[in-house]
């Protein structure tokens, strides 16, 4: 699928219309859910944090840190990629799937057009632009660790903002996006493979659509698992 | 011209196709006809490369279709038009885009030439006031329309259409079928249509083929099919009370 998806490609004029369409529903579509998750996670993190470390001996730059390593690490990458794979994935395979069972995948390939090429490559092109999603998750979810350290009397402003420059590494910022490149491509391929090559009806669509969540998540989850292993332990 | 030879299809060692032979002729309606689960989609998408055969060979105009021959197999496309059984419409475009699809992905016309080339069409199969609409604000037959609008804007040598009456009213029914007849006289292309409906057979059944469980077992012409001994036929023909009657007439006659 994946090879298939690279060849005989689509008249370029054509596919530049689809690119755009794609952006437009997959990443500007999504701006809004993932900047009210991120925000609010960051908040939660960073009040969770707060509640644990009650001690008056740690430091109170401690909150930011924290808030900083889990957003930036885990919540914004990889949370935000499960949600996706809810959001985008289920809407990538419904849309493939009643393509497929209404004929008009067949329709394209009748007129001699290469259908993954047609209707994936653009997607995989648009999720390119995936990791300003997961930058704006992280900078939004550590903005709400501020709002609610700072406006939660946790800890001073000063401070916090101190934390969050504490030991910073680039190399975490490196793996964070190896990370989110590798659930763009999840994300755009998964669920197009589960629309694709789907039978029967409208019923299979729905049926289609989650399978495709379970299985685009779990990959998620395990290359998360694999990525982390080899580069961070 | 399309040539079929000794082709069949098998789905999970179940016969589907057995090994059919036919000759599909220019200018003429050819159809295929039988019953619902007869193999008549099947068949057409072998036909037009959709399923990989088992066995035999299709020939267009007496070259033959292969899949991995890809500049041929990619020319010969652009000269195959298709009315899916349920229209296949592109959901995500207006009518006029639709239409206009196939001329922007295979022609080098101008947006202007494209449009006024698309109305064109729109007008020969009788559509008004539909052009921004979406495919599902419009009607069944008009979305037959627009499909057959979709499959001959640019053109085609060869025109396949599925049960292009299905699910429509018997005097909307008759207007496709002669629409896809006129069209194919008008155009002088080789026309295939599937079918379960007699009134079709009766209006438009220049050639006609007649599939039992993946098996043709009759071909002919629509004179002919009335005046066949052959049982099969006569059941599938005779199936209704009102061709019962015609026949009584004729015989009395
Ligand atoms: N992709 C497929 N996989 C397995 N079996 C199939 C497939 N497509 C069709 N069949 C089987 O082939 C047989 C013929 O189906 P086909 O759709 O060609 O019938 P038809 O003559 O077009 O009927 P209708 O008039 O209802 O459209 C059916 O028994 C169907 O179950
Ligand atoms: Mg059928």
């Amino acid at each position: 699928m994946i090879k298939y998806t690279f060849t005989k490609f689509t008249k370029w004029s054509v596919l530049k219309k689809l690119i755009f369409q794609e952006i437009d529903d997959l990443i500007i579509g999504s701006i809004g859910i993932v900047a009210f998750m991120s925000f609010l996670i960051g908040g939660v993190v960073a009040i969770q944090t707060a509640l644990a470390i009650e001690n008056p001996f740690l430091p109170g730059n401690l909150i930011g840190f924290a808030t900083r390593q889990s957003v930036v690490l885990e919540f914004a990458p990889t949370l935000i990629s499960i949600i996706m794979a809810g959001k985008v994935g289920s809407f990538i395979t419904s849309s493939i799937g009643t393509m497929r069972v209404t004929e008009q995948i067949d329709a394209l390939e009748v007129m001699g057009i290469n259908s993954f090429n047609y209707l994936i490559f653009p997607k995989i092109i648009s999720l390119l632009l995936y990791p300003f999603l997961i930058t704006l998750a992280m900078f939004l979810g550590i903005l709400g660790g501020y709002v609610a350290t700072v406006y939660g009397g946790f800890s001073s402003s000063f401070d916090f903002i101190q934390g969050i420059q504490l030991d910073f590494k680039v190399f975490h910022i490196i793996y964070t996006y190896i990370k989110t490149i590798l659930f763009a491509f999840v994300l755009a391929t998964i669920p197009s493979y589960h629309g694709f090559f789907m039978k029967g009806g409208a019923l299979e669509v729905g049926k289609a659509s989650n399978i495709s969540f379970v299985w685009t998540s779990s990959v998620i989850i395990i290359i998360n698992f694999i990525v982390t292993q080899l580069l961070l332990a | 011209m399309i040539t079929v030879n000794k082709i069949s299809k098998s789905f999970d060692g179940v016969k589907i196709i057995d090994d059919i032979s036919a000759v599909f002729d220019k200018g003429k309606t050819n159809l295929i006809i039988g019953q619902s689960g007869s193999g008549k989609t099947v068949l057409m998408k072998c036909l037009l490369g959709l399923l990989d055969l088992d066995n035999g060979e299709i020939l267009y105009a007496g070259k033959k279709f292969q899949k991995d021959n890809i500049s041929t197999i990619s020319n010969l496309r652009k000269q195959i038009g298709m009315v899916f059984q349920g229209s296949a419409l592109f959901d995500s475009m207006s009518v006029l885009d639709n239409i206009i699809f196939p001329l922007r992905m295979f022609s080098d016309k101008t947006d202007s030439e494209m449009i006024s080339r698309a109305k064109e069409v729109i007008k020969r199969v009788d559509l008004k006031d539909v052009d921004s609409k979406f495919p599902s604000e419009i009607s069944g037959g008009m979305k037959k329309r627009v499909a057959i609008a979709r499959a001959i804007v640019l053109n085609p040598k060869y025109l396949f259409c599925d049960e292009p009456n299905s699910g429509l009213d018997p005097k909307t029914a008759i207007i496709i079928d002669k629409l896809i007849q006129e069209i194919t006289v008008e155009y002088d292309i080789t026309t295939v249509i599937n079918t379960h409906d007699m009134n079709s057979v009766m209006e438009i059944g220049d050639k006609i083929i007649f599939l039992i469980g993946g098996k043709k077992i009759w071909e002919g012409s629509k004179h002919e099919i009335l005046n066949t001994d052959d049982k099969m036929i006569n059941d599938f023909v005779y199936s209704s009370e009102l061709f019962k009657k015609v026949k009584l007439t004729q015989q009395k006659s």
